[in-house]
């Protein structure tokens, strides 16, 4: 069955040979592995990107094949790398703090070793109780469980509640913002358990390996980043690939007409809602630990905002595009924003890259949208010399996410 | 004869317009039965009320040897019940080809978990074929059905609805937009369905409807004005003013 799959679907063979010879290439020519020709911090930017890839996989799915427009994924992206930064941050704490008391004449007990950490992690809160949430901090199993367990549960109720009411369209999308945005404000306070707005920091450490230098580290996130994206672009691909593709594709087009075939089409919806919210959050578990810290701004609305822009550009309802879209969009726009882009000196005006970059990411978004539907991912059909039906340009459905006739290949 | 479709005394008003006013009556398991009517008679929330679109304020709409109560399901639920229904506008899904508008529809389970891990076996495959072969469509199955002639997708939504194995058929205006000859093909089609079920066909057109040969329900102000052949019914004094105007 396998090899039917991946016969009828060469683009999943040929991307995950692109992503095995990405992650080699890197490797080669990384500082631990490689010819040190690419930088640490390089390094690190290319597998947050890949995790970046794989959330936009979700939205993919979520948008580009279900016609669910949710502008809250980042905020299970968030959730997750709260998750694991929990553990990161308690277990390489507990680290430090046996090693700072093993100088003492008498062995720490456990509840001074406890103690220890909650000064360390919540002196900068003014507490040093450990809140109920950090529970299971101590166990790395327990932890990895939450990663799936919290935004998953989060988005089934979240999606329960919405989609049996059948908020649909742009509401639902701002429902999905007010979520993203009161998760975020929560987190801002300081009783919340998680720090405040000084989130969760040090994530970069490994706890019990000490020995291993941020060089290796970095490139094992990349090789792990790397599967997750690879797995996770095979699961997607053979999600759409049946006859569920085949539903969540009419729902987004059509939604009433499925209900009269018989599918429950809010039950389709939530699966898929919450499908994508864990891959969100296996994609943010593995993000964060490369950037380092975590804070509520992460969860602020535009970034989810984003992620509609890059599947946007990279073209929705294709796999490939979202991801092509993420990796091209994210790195251009650290390039900018981290003011290397050379300014333009007009004589009266000097263009600074950092101040434009936002104005040219939204002019570049409406002109794709206006322009060029089916986004970079178009460029392939161009080359493979597929049509675009170009009858009316209407929509395909008389639903809000519905495609429309400029996006479809005959 | 049983009824399979047994509707008492319904009524439903949208904001104070009655749209059904203590509408009742009775579909045998195999019918074919068309419904006439003026604008506004309330021909199509007549059907958005069996489908479960439109819930009535008073009265029963039951279906079955069971008489299992229609009010209480979902449409996806009504629709595994065994009520089909076809739109007047062809609405297919576009963007997809016509053999997976097929597959969708064919009989199977519905749930998310099953579809997921479904894959299509020979003998599915061989039935779609089989049906696009009846609707006229056997050497279309690859194309997009965005691409089919707008009969063409007629016929493609009446394949969909075969594939489900309705018991009951609600057809809205299916000539609505054709040729002659897609028209003659399209009577020939219901006909034939209505063989081994009920169907319901709503029409405005009286020359689409003598040609269906069948018993005839007139629809007037939400409720029946008068029922029995074409023949019958057009000599209906009520029925020449409601359709001639009261001038």
């Amino acid at each position: 069955m396998t090899q039917g799959f991946l016969a009828k679907n060469p683009s999943v063979l040929i991307f995950l040979a692109a992503l095995a010879l990405f992650t080699l290439a890197v490797t080669l020519l990384s500082h631990a592995y490689g010819v040190s020709f690419l930088s640490t911090s390089f390094v690190k930017t290319l597998g947050k990107t890949l995790c970046l890839c794989l959330i936009a996989l979700a939205m993919d799915l979520v948008w580009g094949y279900a016609g669910i427009l949710s502008l809250g994924h980042f905020a299970f992206f968030g959730l997750g790398g709260y998750m694991i930064g929990m553990w990161l941050m308690y277990a390489r704490t507990e680290e430090i703090v046996v090693q700072a008391l093993s100088g003492a004449p008498l062995p720490p007990t456990p509840e001074e070793i406890v103690s220890g950490i909650g000064t360390q992690i919540f002196g900068v809160v003014g507490g040093s109780e450990i809140p109920w949430v950090w529970s299971f901090a101590h166990s790395l199993p327990l932890q990895l469980m939450l990663v799936v367990l919290v935004p998953g549960l989060l988005a089934l109720a979240f999606g329960w509640l919405a989609f049996r009411s059948r908020v649909t369209g742009v509401y639902l999308s701002i429902l999905t913002q007010a979520m993203t945005l009161a998760l975020a404000l929560y987190l801002f306070q300081n009783d919340s358990g998680l720090r405040g707005n000084n989130g969760l920091s040090g994530l970069q450490n490994m706890p019990g390996q000490g020995a291993v230098t941020q060089d290796q580290l970095s490139v094992w996130f990349l090789w792990a980043s790397a599967l997750a994206l690879g797995l996770g672009y095979l699961l997607c691909a053979w999600v759409v690939s049946g006859k569920f593709g085949s539903v969540i594709r009419a729902i987004r087009d059509d939604e009433q007409r499925v209900r009269f075939l018989g599918y429950s089409v809010e039950s389709y919806k939530l699966a898929v809602f919450t499908l994508t919210a864990i891959i969100a959050a296996i994609a943010g578990a593995l993000y964060y630990p490369q950037a380092g810290i975590i804070n509520p701004a992460e969860l602020a609305p535009i970034a989810s905002i984003y992620l509609a822009v890059w599947v946007a550009i990279g073209g929705r309802g294709r796999l490939y595009g979202a991801v092509i879209g993420a990796a091209f969009v994210s790195l251009l726009s650290s390039w900018f924003t981290g003011g290397r882009a050379p300014s333009i000196n007009l004589g009266f005006y000097t263009v600074n890259w950092v101040d434009w970059w936002l104005i040219l990411l939204g002019l570049a978004f409406v002109l794709v949208t206006l322009f060029a539907p089916q986004g970079i991912g178009g460029l392939f059909d161009l080359w493979q010399g597929a049509k675009h039906p170009k009858r009316r340009g209407a929509p395909l459905g008389p639903d809000d996410g519905s495609f429309q006739e400029k996006e479809a290949v005959e | 004869m049983s009824a399979l479709l047994e509707v008492s005394g319904v009524s439903v008003t949208f904001d104070g317009f009655r749209a059904i006013n203590n509408l009742s009556f009775n579909i045998a398991a195999q019918e074919l039965r068309a419904i006439i009517g003026p604008n506004g008679a309330g021909k199509t929330t007549f059907m958005d009320i069996v489908t479960g679109k439109t819930r009535p304020d008073e009265g029963s709409v039951t279906f079955g040897e069971r008489s299992v109560s229609l009010l209480s399901l979902s449409e996806a639920q009504i629709a595994r019940a065994g009520v089909g229904r076809k739109f007047q506008r062809p609405t297919v899904f576009e963007d997809q080809s016509v053999f997976d508008n097929l597959m969708m529809a064919l009989k199977k389970p519905r749930g998310p978990l099953a579809v997921l891990m479904f894959r299509a076996s020979k003998g599915d495959a061989r039935k779609v074929r089989d049906l696009a072969e009846e609707v006229g469509l056997g050497d279309q199955l690859e194309r997009k059905s965005g691409e089919l002639s707008h009969g063409q997708k007629q016929w493609l939504e009446i394949g969909m609805l075969l594939a489900q194995e309705p018991r009951l058929l609600l057809v809205d205006e299916p000539a609505a937009g054709m040729t002659l000859a897609e028209r003659e093909h399209t009577t020939a089609l219901l006909v034939e369905m209505a063989k081994t079920r009920a169907v319901v066909v709503v029409e405005h057109d009286m020359d689409f409807v003598r040609r269906l040969d069948c018993k005839v329900t007139v629809l007037h102000e939400g409720s029946v004005l008068a029922e029995g052949t074409l023949d019958h019914v057009t000599k209906n004094p009520s029925v020449i003013e409601v359709y001639l105007g009261r001038g």
